[in-house]
């Protein structure tokens, strides 16, 4: 039990580590390149967390709206990222996404339509146009099932229900494989590649309200930042405002931001339609300051200002922590969505067949009739491994990254919908990286091994224990602890507090004792992404605490402001040695410079 | 607080039997939830599949008191008073406890042969709204395999997997089959290879659907005439004789060239 020797090898161009959007989209593009893809997921196959995805992808096709094009898309990312983002990435993104999204129509997708028979589009929180192309509210499963069956076709090797312990060097350094186990049998298998792109996602589960599976440990922030590459931004975590919050058990279950791009508007206990109080001024010029107004608009952009439902996620989720915090809440600690009011049923039932049925059975709750109740929850984080926009190289050769693990795109607050379009961008971006870095001369050599026995006596260890941990206390106490401490707001003190406590967490997780074996043993899985949970949650503890002001995703109670000094830096992460438990080192790096054609774009319309 | 007793198989390949956990009834629970409590205090090696637990990835179907259900979507609440008995989907081999091998169907998945559709126009496809709709239904399906593990054809009879893709696959070849600009005919290998004509139209599919798919009614029978039509109708066949019908004929495993 103790003592395991690596049975299965694999030789790969390309490893992509996560099989959702971002992956699968960069093995397609490796694959079409000509060269060996291998893929490893820690679920099944079509699993992801991209099926829970529902609103739409931001594409600026213009569909519905003429005058939507590339410009006005980049200047809505910006502007929600309060600026912070990596603009060449926002670019990028913006001028690619239409394209991205017509080619999965060539693979299979069914968008809905618009009545002449193009992609519809629909009203997302800080795009200016209707600009998500959706299908229902099941986007995400869509585009799952889409690049599934399109890899799949293309006869690409999958590993299923394989967890990557770490990253591999050969001797240069560079990125050369990884070394993992299956979940099925708790084998090791170790895989060389010339190229290595991190698909994994996001880190939610470190959280007690979290709208994300239990893969999102982020495993690929830690693996990377192990590695040797820097994290950004690590500080700005998305609450999506609209999660479920009653029953208890299903509290933090996402409630698409579609609700409110269809008519859906929020109000407390008194019933006042609150958000219009929480109108900041940057988004004053463009905001609706009556409800009759607001109304208008879901029918003409043109005849009234935007409703301030639709306000960006950070300003929204804000602005229902306050008033729950003043006592107008709902019953559960929430507010109140209500689209019952204002839709009929057939068009409640219609264009969120998904929410209609995800209330009725579990909260008993019936949309078309009723309110639902909602509040904040976990939901996305926009920092990341920091990576080249136009190739997303990591700052580590054979390293690339893409999509949720990918810091930079989306600033300090991603806007809902460009999640989905920045997977297909990027991550077809990151399988041309990689093809060009291969095309470039980069070869297969070894591995250091010593790398690999010492990964595997680390997952190993808490077999070796008679007596310790449990590995489901330690994770409860993290949820708790960052919830309470680094949460929606944050203050020195508690973020202080948190630091500290991720250490005493740590050496804990240092002393976890398991039973039973290594097949399917789910006590001993949660045991090896414990390691990435802590090291993407100090990162996040060391971000918020440095990062002395308030932007996006990071609301510091005192500092509520922003500083004009933070913002022309990210607060970046590295360590040296690899290993988990070791001393990360935080420092401000400058953001990327904006050539002045761009930067003209960000002052129209301000 | 008043308490349930969980009875929950646990064992692996080799065989394996119940264990009870009497746990506390907690208010709005599902049966994933009370698993995990059970994990995370009496069994932390107590195997099972989840991911969004949400109704939307579809990996944690099992059987509960017998029926096939996502245990994420199953509220204590609404089973009957009792014991409430867990077991794995039986149509599919164990790995551990409630965790089956569903390999089979990623199997099934890559024999489809792909979309072919023709090349894109300037400023993409035009689709309507009411020819997209028929596919959207069947891309609703989050492959819970439910379908599949209730399907008689397999559940009752190991030895026809090698030839019988299930209604999974079914309701995938109708999707393409009806999809506005798919070029492939897949009818012939969907009756000949795949199976088609061993479903007797029992509906045992679509009673487990938890995205309410209209198996039967609108994939299964739709593509059954299609293929009745394909074969009897002369036009068609001479159409396939000689190679100029609307649609290529597709064979299994064909891998269609990127478009």
């Amino acid at each position: 039990m103790t003592t395991a020797t690596v049975t299965e090898h694999h030789d790969y161009d390309v490893l992509i580590i996560g099989a959702g959007g971002a992956g699968l989209r960069a093995a397609i593009e490796a694959k079409q390149r000509g060269l060996k893809v291998g893929i490893i997921t820690k679920s099944l196959l079509g699993k992801a967390h991209t099926v829970m995805a529902e609103g739409g992808m931001a594409a600026a096709m213009g569909n519905v709206y003429e005058e939507d094009n590339w410009q006005v898309h980049f200047r809505d990312t910006m502007r929600g990222g309060k600026y912070l983002n990596n603009y060449r990435m926002a670019e990028l993104h913006a001028k690619e996404s239409p394209e991205r999204v017509w080619e999965l129509e060539q693979w299979g997708a069914l968008f809905d339509r618009t009545p002449d028979g193009k992609i519809l589009q629909r009203d997302f929180g800080g795009h200016r146009y209707a600009r998500l192309a959706h299908v229902g509210d099941r986007t995400g499963l869509e585009l799952i099932r889409t690049l599934q069956q399109k890899v799949v076709s293309m006869g690409t090797d999958v590993f299923m229900e394989c967890k990557v312990l770490r990253l591999l060097h050969d001797a240069n350094g560079s990125v050369a494989g990884c070394v993992a186990y299956w979940r099925p049998s708790g084998e090791f298998v170790t895989f060389s590649a010339k190229a290595v792109v991190l698909a994994t996602g996001g880190v939610g589960k470190s959280w007690k309200f979290t709208s994300n599976s239990w893969e999102g440990t982020g495993d690929g922030h830690a693996m990377a930042l192990w590695a040797g590459a820097e994290l950004i931004d690590m500080e700005c975590i998305q609450f999506h405002p609209t999660g479920m919050v009653w029953p208890l058990s299903v509290r933090g279950i996402l409630v698409t931001e579609g609700v409110r791009g269809d008519g859906g508007v929020l109000r407390n206990s008194e019933g006042e339609r609150f958000m219009f109080n929480y109108v900041a001024d940057m988004f004053r010029a463009e905001t609706a300051d009556s409800e009759e107004e607001a109304d208008r608009w879901y029918d003409d952009h043109a005849a009234g200002r935007r409703p301030p439902e639709l306000l960006p996620r950070d300003e929204v989720a804000r602005a229902i922590n306050a008033e729950v915090k003043a006592g107008r809440g709902s019953p559960h600690g929430g507010v109140f969505l209500d689209i019952a009011s204002r839709r009929s049923a057939e068009f409640i039932r219609r264009r969120l067949p998904s929410m209609y049925h995800q209330f009725m059975e579990l909260a008993g709750v019936d949309i078309t009739r009723e309110a639902m109740e909602i509040g904040p929850t976990c939901h996305y984080i926009m920092g990341g491994v920091k990576v080249d926009a136009d190739s997303a190289a990591t700052k580590v050769k054979g390293l690339f990254a893409a999509g949720e693990v990918a810091g930079g795109m989306h600033g300090a607050n991603r806007l809902g919908g460009n999640s989905l379009s920045d997977l297909i961008v990027f991550g077809r971006r990151a399988g041309m990286g990689a093809a060009d870095y291969i095309e470039g001369g980069a070869t297969r050599g070894g591995f250091d091994q010593g790398e690999v026995d010492k990964a595997i006596a680390d997952a190993l260890a808490p077999f070796t224990r008679e007596k310790g941990e449990n590995p489901y206390d330690i994770q409860r106490d993290l949820q708790e602890m960052m919830q309470a401490n680094v949460g929606i707001i944050r203050n020195g003190a508690e973020v202080d507090a948190a630091i500290e406590a991720l250490e005493v967490l740590t050496e804990r997780a240092n002393n976890i004792a398991l039973s039973g074996g290594r097949q399917y043993n789910p006590g001993w899985n949660l045991a090896t992404d414990l390691p990435s949970m802590l090291t993407v949650s100090k990162c996040t503890a060391r971000g918020a605490r440095d990062r002395k002001e308030s932007r996006g995703g990071h609301t510091r109670e005192d500092f509520p402001g922003t500083d004009a000094q933070l913002a022309t830096v990210n607060i970046a992460h590295t360590t040296t040695s690899g290993d988990w438990r070791d001393a990360i080192t935080t420092t401000q790096i400058p953001l990327l410079a904006m050539p002045a054609d761009l930067k003209a774009l960000l002052e129209e319309g301000k | 607080m008043s308490q349930v007793s969980m009875r929950i198989w646990r064992g692996d390949a080799n065989g394996g039997d119940f264990e009870t956990y009497t746990v506390d009834k907690q208010e709005g629970e599902v049966v994933l939830d009370v698993i995990h409590r059970i994990q995370a205090t009496e069994a932390p090696d107590l195997a099972c599949r989840w991911n969004c637990k949400a109704g939307k990835c579809g990996s944690c179907a099992a059987e509960v008191n017998g029926k096939p259900r996502l245990m994420c979507m199953t509220r204590m609440d609404q089973l009957p008073e009792g014991d409430v008995t867990v077991t794995p989907m039986k149509t599919f081999p164990i790995i551990r406890d409630l965790v089956t091998d569903v390999s089979f169907n990623y199997a099934m998945a890559e024999r489809v042969p792909a979309l072919l559709p023709p090349p894109m126009p300037e400023g993409g496809y035009r689709m309507f709204q009411e020819d997209v709709e028929r596919g959207q239904e069947f891309r609703k399906c989050i492959e819970c395999f439910m379908c599949q593990n209730v399907c008689h054809v397999i559940r009752d009879h190991e030895e026809n997997k090698a030839h019988y893709a299930g209604p999974r696959f079914f309701i995938r070849y109708a999707e393409l089959e009806m999809h506005p600009l798919d070029q492939n005919d897949r009818r012939e290998l969907a009756q000949e290879v795949m199976g088609l004509g061993y479903c007797n139209i029992t509906k045992c599919c679509t009673e487990v659907c938890p995205e309410h798919i209209k198996i039967t009614d609108n994939a299964i029978i739709p593509l059954k005439e299609r293929v009745v039509d394909a074969k009897y109708d002369p036009v068609a066949w001479l159409g396939r004789k000689i190679r100029r019908g609307s649609k290529r004929s597709a064979t299994d495993a064909q891998v269609q060239p990127a478009p």
